[in-house]
């Protein structure tokens, strides 16, 4: 059994102008031990994904299908219950190490929370364990930083403070949604680093969420891309890249600026934009962008197709994307 | 080439410094200072795209501020079309401000959400004097449709809009005075990745149809090289190496530039990547010191570093750094 397992999980927010389908039908599995990532642009759900799996969703949205962490479905479980899943066993990296900690408590006021709330450790023993935490995650001097408020500290070492809250109670599930994309590329390089080590020292599971590409290649072995809310490849990274098959995934990696191309070469566009979530065709959230779809792809939810071992694939094209070149396709 | 060299560059910048002054700490101290830009001097000729990257805190959009005369200069030369714009007023300004304009990073927070497409594209206008009616609404319907959006939108407001389409409209109000030189800071760091292209093939179409130039402020080094070529990398305030993108990417002569090149994560490379990693994070802006401005982060500081400074030297054809050991950087990635 998998360690989570995450079952036709739909997210439907209700907004003003109806409800919007943040997720739909999403499925995948994380293991012990595993780095995922899951890639895509805003309002591809990829956020949602990771809130839900927080039980952190907000209060206007409903889920369908399951969440299942050891075989217990996570969205059944009452506030209660989610409060000692929550930060225990599984753990989150926000966005913006700027707003995401309290600026009126210090530092280690905010470390020492989880361990006293889940693992019940007394004052003394939690600081102890705070000033190992810092340490552990590469601040300088922790004896001191411990009575620091966030302000007192760069954007990169606030970062490490929002990982040393998540690895406080040893959680089996990291998740990191951008963890990085507030920050410049030399620190990036540190965090993710980090991330690494620690991931890999503790035995824990990752989830990472990012927009950018080469970010997921170089930190997972599985990735999950992620259109319109829903699942549009999956499968482990380094095949991935060697093939790149639904018409999204193709876009995507070839709009990007890569360091070392020629530049005289244009960018290839996706032309349109990121559409909005409430009106999405029915069928593959894809159609209104891409070079392949036909009739056949608004209305009906495209097939997922195994194209080589654990190479998964929702399109109603996949022989056509697959053996054309992305140059042609976005031509 | 040489008749293009003796043209006047677009923007002449030379010995630019400003400090920002910290408030007083202590009644008997002396207060201390940002030192945001310590002496930057380029040029850029026109139809040319200039990138400048670098980390933040190393003064690039001081930089741009300075260059845009957004703010008082404390000293040094910026010369716009050859004509000096440090230490003009606001009334002398404002004439010559058609000529530079300026695109922000956050689309979002650029526009005013009150005003509609059509008032907000046509403002700049104002610093051309009066305009007939006419000649003003043809002139927004022209730069609407330039970058890509319809003459129509001129009546609908700026939450209409997508971020990519903003930012678009960003560029519009940029061009309608028919500027020589565009300031561009972090123009598609909010966009997302599929947007992102289009703007940035936008801003190369631009450029290829007016002849306009760019100075091209980005932390992303991939989109540097996309669309700039030349570039200067920032460090605390001073260039450290400087040349044309093509050459200085492949065969960077400053340590800096080699470590910022390694640490952009490249898709479809794998995990396992041999790189020299950066400790530490930007500090020293406030403080003066002996020697070179990279020698507490620098792998390859020695004793030399912390008390010469390294003056910005050629290394190469068009291409400078300031380092001491630029020869051995350079053999380096020659031989990577």
């Amino acid at each position: 059994m998998p360690l989570l397992h995450v079952k036709d999980l739909s997210i439907i927010l209700s907004t003003n102008d109806g409800p919007a389908r943040a997720v739909r039908h999403l499925d995948f599995h994380l293991d012990a031990g595993e780095t995922l990532g899951i890639v895509g642009e805003s309002g591809c759900g990829k956020s949602m994904t990771a809130l839900a799996l927080m039980g952190l969703l907000p209060e206007m949205s409903r889920t369908e299908g399951q969440i299942l962490l050891d075989g217990e479905d996570l969205l059944q479980k009452t506030e209660d219950e989610m409060c000692r899943v929550r930060g225990n066993r599984l753990a989150m990296i926000f966005q913006e190490p700027m707003t995401s900690l309290n600026p009126v408590h210090t530092i280690g006021h905010q470390i020492m929370e989880p361990l006293r709330l889940h693992l019940g450790l007394s004052e003394s023993d939690a600081r102890a364990e705070t000033l190992r935490l810092l340490d552990r995650v590469g601040i300088p001097n922790p004896t001191a930083r411990i009575d620091n408020y966030p302000h007192q500290l760069s954007g990169g070492q606030r970062q490490r403070v929002m990982i040393a809250i998540a690895l406080s109670c040893k959680p089996d599930i990291l998740i990191a949604d951008e963890p990085t994309t507030a920050l410049d590329v030399t620190i990036q390089d540190q965090i993710l680093e980090l991330i690494q080590t620690l991931v890999q020292e503790e035995g824990m599971a990752l989830v990472l969420i990012s927009h950018d590409l080469g970010v997921i290649s170089e930190n997972t072995d599985n990735i999950l891309v992620m259109y319109g809310g829903a699942a549009v490849e999956i499968g482990q990274t380094e095949r991935i890249f060697d093939d790149l098959v639904h018409p999204y995934t193709q876009g995507l990696f070839a709009a990007m600026p890569k360091l070392g191309r020629a530049r005289n070469a244009r960018l290839i566009t996706i032309p349109g934009t990121v559409p909005d979530l409430i009106h999405m065709p029915t069928g593959c959230t894809f159609t209104d962008r891409c070079p392949l779809a036909s009739d056949i792809c608004r209305n009906t939810p495209p097939p997922v197709v195994e194209v080589k071992a654990g190479h998964m694939v929702a399109c109603h094209h996949v022989q056509e994307a697959r053996h054309r070149k992305t140059e042609e396709l976005f031509s | 080439m040489t008749e293009e060299n003796r043209e006047i560059p677009v923007l002449e910048v030379h010995d630019l410094v400003r400090h920002y002054r910290l408030p007083r700490e202590s009644l008997f101290r002396e207060p201390g200072f940002v030192y945001a830009l310590n002496g930057v001097s380029f040029e850029i000729q026109k139809g040319r795209s200039f990138g400048i990257v670098g980390e933040s805190g190393c003064g690039k959009s001081t930089l741009a501020r300075n260059v845009m005369a957004l703010e008082d200069t404390d000293s040094g030369s910026v010369r716009i079309l050859g004509k000096e714009v440090v230490g003009l007023g606001f009334d002398k300004l404002r004439p010559l401000r058609r000529h530079f304009q300026m695109v922000f990073q956050d689309p979002y927070g650029s526009l005013d959400p009150h005003h509609n497409i059509g008032r907000i594209v046509a403002e700049p206008l104002a610093a051309l004097g009066p305009l007939p009616k006419e000649e003003k609404e043809k002139r927004v319907r022209d730069v609407l449709v330039s970058v890509g959006l319809k003459p129509q939108d001129v009546e609908k407001y700026p939450h209409e809009f997508s971020g990519g389409q903003r930012q678009r409209i960003a560029i519009a109000r940029a061009l309608i005075t028919r500027p020589e030189l565009i300031v561009a800071d972090e123009p598609v760091s909010a966009l997302d990745v599929s947007v992102q292209a289009q703007v940035l093939n936008l801003m190369k179409d631009l450029q290829e149809q007016l002849g306009v130039t760019y100075m091209f402020i980005s932390h992303d080094l991939a989109v540097v090289e996309y669309l700039c070529d030349e570039v200067a990398v920032m460090y605390l305030g001073e260039i450290v190496e400087r040349g044309l993108t093509e050459d200085m990417f492949n065969r960077p002569a400053h340590p800096y530039t080699r470590i910022l090149l390694d640490a952009v994560p490249k898709p479809g490379r794998g995990k396992k990547r041999e790189r020299i990693k950066l400790q530490g994070n930007v500090t020293g802006q406030t403080e003066r010191r002996k020697g070179c401005s990279f020698q507490d982060r620098c792998p390859m500081a020695q004793s030399v570093c912390r008390e010469i400074k390294p003056p910005l030297a050629p290394v190469g054809e068009a291409h400078l750094a300031a380092c001491h050991f630029s020869d051995e950087v350079r053999a380096k990635a020659a031989t990577a």
